[in-house]
């Protein structure tokens, strides 16, 4: 018999543990860590407050200057942070299920790219419709993320057939590069306050405003939520193998479908709110692996609560460590996924 | 009859002709059925056919006298299982975990499996020599340990009918034994209709009953081992002229190639 000792790591053990058990401890955990997260960032700021003032019953909303910062001035930009956190970690997810690449990110399809486009075309065009909570260039960052995600599903599906996952990869990635180049010609052809702009938007920013932009990308949130919710057990199988899961009674082709659609639909939504802001869809779903295993019906909602909170705190730093500079957000979680990515390629190798 | 293959052509694409053409198959309930023949033959075409991931363009494919494509995946799924010559998955699940995924097709969109369930999964590791393996992740697992966890994983569906891709292609010559000794148990005493598709033709001749030989996408013979095994029909499916006899210490037919027939 080989040694079996390296190979039995924590998480592999608690794998024999009933499922049941082991969901209900991680959304309890997870779950805790989030909202612990979306309550203890909003206290932190120029201005010092307090949680129990803050949900003080007893004094007046409109004199409760702590419950104002709080919930007015605070909370948008935590929400934001949690939801977006959340998209891009469970999307992240989902796609390497579908693309069976541990490597692949929300970015990986072309879909943030698409969606940068149609929001430097709006910045620079200066244009001004507006559609309910949505302004004009989130607006346009939508329509251009649902182009791109048309394009890429488009040239990956075929009627009947299991989508091509090497198609899927190659179309994405060639498509990141082609918008790119439109990006920066768009960039090249503004004047300085829209580059600048521009350049802003594509550093990724929480910092929403108020809660009307959340409202208004929540209904695509709730819709890639519902699509996530029936996913995880055909995504375990379908990771082992495309044929492996149909013999065990996977829609293949559906579930692909399912996967990708509600992926980038995510995605479109968390990019449109908060710009492209990059890594966390790979370095939340690795860290929960670590920490979880890999069954994708404990992976995915974990991956979701701890990017949630992983945002928040990133977001944190970012408007903390040069106060009163705040440091863009996806250059912090640049900062920390950038490293961990490679330190994932070396160890894999 | 398990499973009924009437006339099935299949090609993988407009351009790239028949994979497989005309094949007409019977796979009899409780049977261990051989299928043989060169690379590239049809072999795995023929079995993923069978498992209905393939669909043919034309013929039609029974299963228990109904039609493959009118039972739903996962009601099919609870009949035939398969086991693909290599199983890659992309991230590192348990053993555990990768015989569990055999229940998906006897669990609802949410449901987790239960106490049930993992009683059949342990039974499924125990029958495949597996069960002291459960905690380790299946990458760690040597070829042959893997190649029985996925058994397991494919007995965890507690199918009808078990479709094997080359199981013992990339194992060394004691676990080939073991597998094959495992598939002949599995046959006598849990009742699980076998096909095999091998290279091995000792293997084949050791533990199935009846062959079919498939040569450039076509049925070239196939019928009970002792009737279709010869040198004659081994020279018509690989070219090879080859010595078949009977060998008194395995009790079965053995073969002994000689050499390649220009």
């Amino acid at each position: 018999m080989r040694a079996t000792s390296s190979s039995v790591v924590a998480p592999v053990g608690s794998t024999l543990r009933p499922i049941r058990q082991r969901l209900l401890l991680t959304l309890l955990g997870y779950g805790t860590l989030a909202l612990a997260a979306c309550l203890l960032a909003p206290l932190v700021g120029s201005t010092r407050i307090s949680l129990a003032r803050a949900f003080d019953r007893s004094i007046p909303f409109a004199d409760n200057v702590d419950a104002q910062i709080f919930f007015l001035a605070r909370m948008p930009r935590v929400l934001a942070g949690a939801i977006v956190g959340a998209a891009l970690a469970a999307a992240g997810v989902v796609l390497q299920a579908l693309l069976r690449n541990p490597l692949a990110t929300p970015f990986t399809l072309g879909v943030s790219a698409g969606s940068a486009l149609g929001a430097m075309l709006a910045i620079s065009a200066g244009a001004a419709v507006a559609f309910g909570p949505l302004s004009p260039v989130p607006l346009a960052s939508l329509v251009g993320a649902f182009v791109a995600a048309a394009i890429v599903y488009a040239l990956a599906t075929r009627p009947g057939r299991p989508m091509s996952t090497a198609v899927l990869l190659l179309a994405g990635v060639t498509l990141n590069s082609f918008f790119s180049a439109l990006i920066l010609f768009v960039q090249y052809m503004a004047d300085f306050a829209e580059a600048y702009r521009t350049v802003r938007w594509l550093m990724g920013d929480l910092d929403v405003g108020g809660f009307a932009p959340i409202a208004g990308v929540l209904p695509l949130l709730l819709v890639a939520c519902a699509a996530f919710a029936v996913l995880p057990s055909s995504l375990n199988l379908l990771s082992v193998g495309a044929d492996v899961a149909a013999t065990r009674g996977v829609d293949v082709a559906r579930t692909q479908r399912l996967a990708f659609l509600s992926a980038a639909l995510a995605t479109s939504a968390a990019v449109a709110l908060a710009g492209p802001i990059g890594f966390v869809g790979i370095v939340v779903p690795h860290l929960v692996r670590l920490m979880t295993g890999v069954d994708h019906r404990v992976a995915l909602p974990a991956s979701a609560l701890f990017g949630a909170a992983f945002l928040v705190a990133c977001d944190l730093v970012a408007r903390t460590v040069l106060a009163p500079v705040e440091v863009p957000v996806g250059v912090v979680t640049a900062m920390i996924g950038g490293p961990f990515f490679l330190w994932l390629l070396v160890r894999k190798a | 009859m398990a499973l009924q293959l009437q006339q099935i052509s299949f090609e993988y694409g407009p351009t790239n002709g028949f994979a497989v053409r005309d094949v007409s198959v019977v796979i009899e309930r409780g049977s261990l059925t051989g299928l043989l023949g060169p690379n590239g033959c049809g072999k795995t075409t023929v079995l993923k056919l069978m498992a209905g991931v393939l669909r043919p363009e034309r013929g039609t494919i029974a299963f228990d006298g109904r039609a493959l494509a009118d039972i739903p995946r996962r009601e099919l799924a609870r009949h035939i299982a398969s086991v693909p010559q290599e199983t890659h998955p992309a991230f590192d699940y348990s053993v555990l975990e990768m015989v569990l995924m055999g229940r998906h097709p006897h669990l609802g969109t949410f449901a987790l499996e239960g106490p049930g369930d993992l009683a059949i999964a342990y039974d499924a590791l125990a029958g495949t020599g597996t069960a002291h393996l459960a905690g380790r992740t299946y990458m760690s697992l040597s070829g042959g340990e893997k190649q029985r966890v996925v058994i397991a994983s494919a007995l965890a569906q507690q199918p009808d009918v078990l479709l094997l891709d080359e199981p013992t292609a990339s194992l060394d010559l004691a676990y080939q034994l073991e597998v094959a000794a495992l598939l002949a148990r599995l046959n006598r005493e849990r009742g699980v209709t076998i096909v095999v598709a091998t290279h091995d033709l000792n293997l084949a001749a050791s533990i199935c009953r009846t062959l079919v030989l498939v040569r450039g996408g076509r049925v070239l013979a196939q019928g009970a081992t002792d009737a279709v095994l010869t040198g004659d029909t081994i020279r018509q499916l690989y070219d090879v002229d080859a010595d078949v006899r009977f060998h008194d210490r395995s009790g079965h037919l053995t073969v002994v190639p000689i050499g390649r027939i220009r």
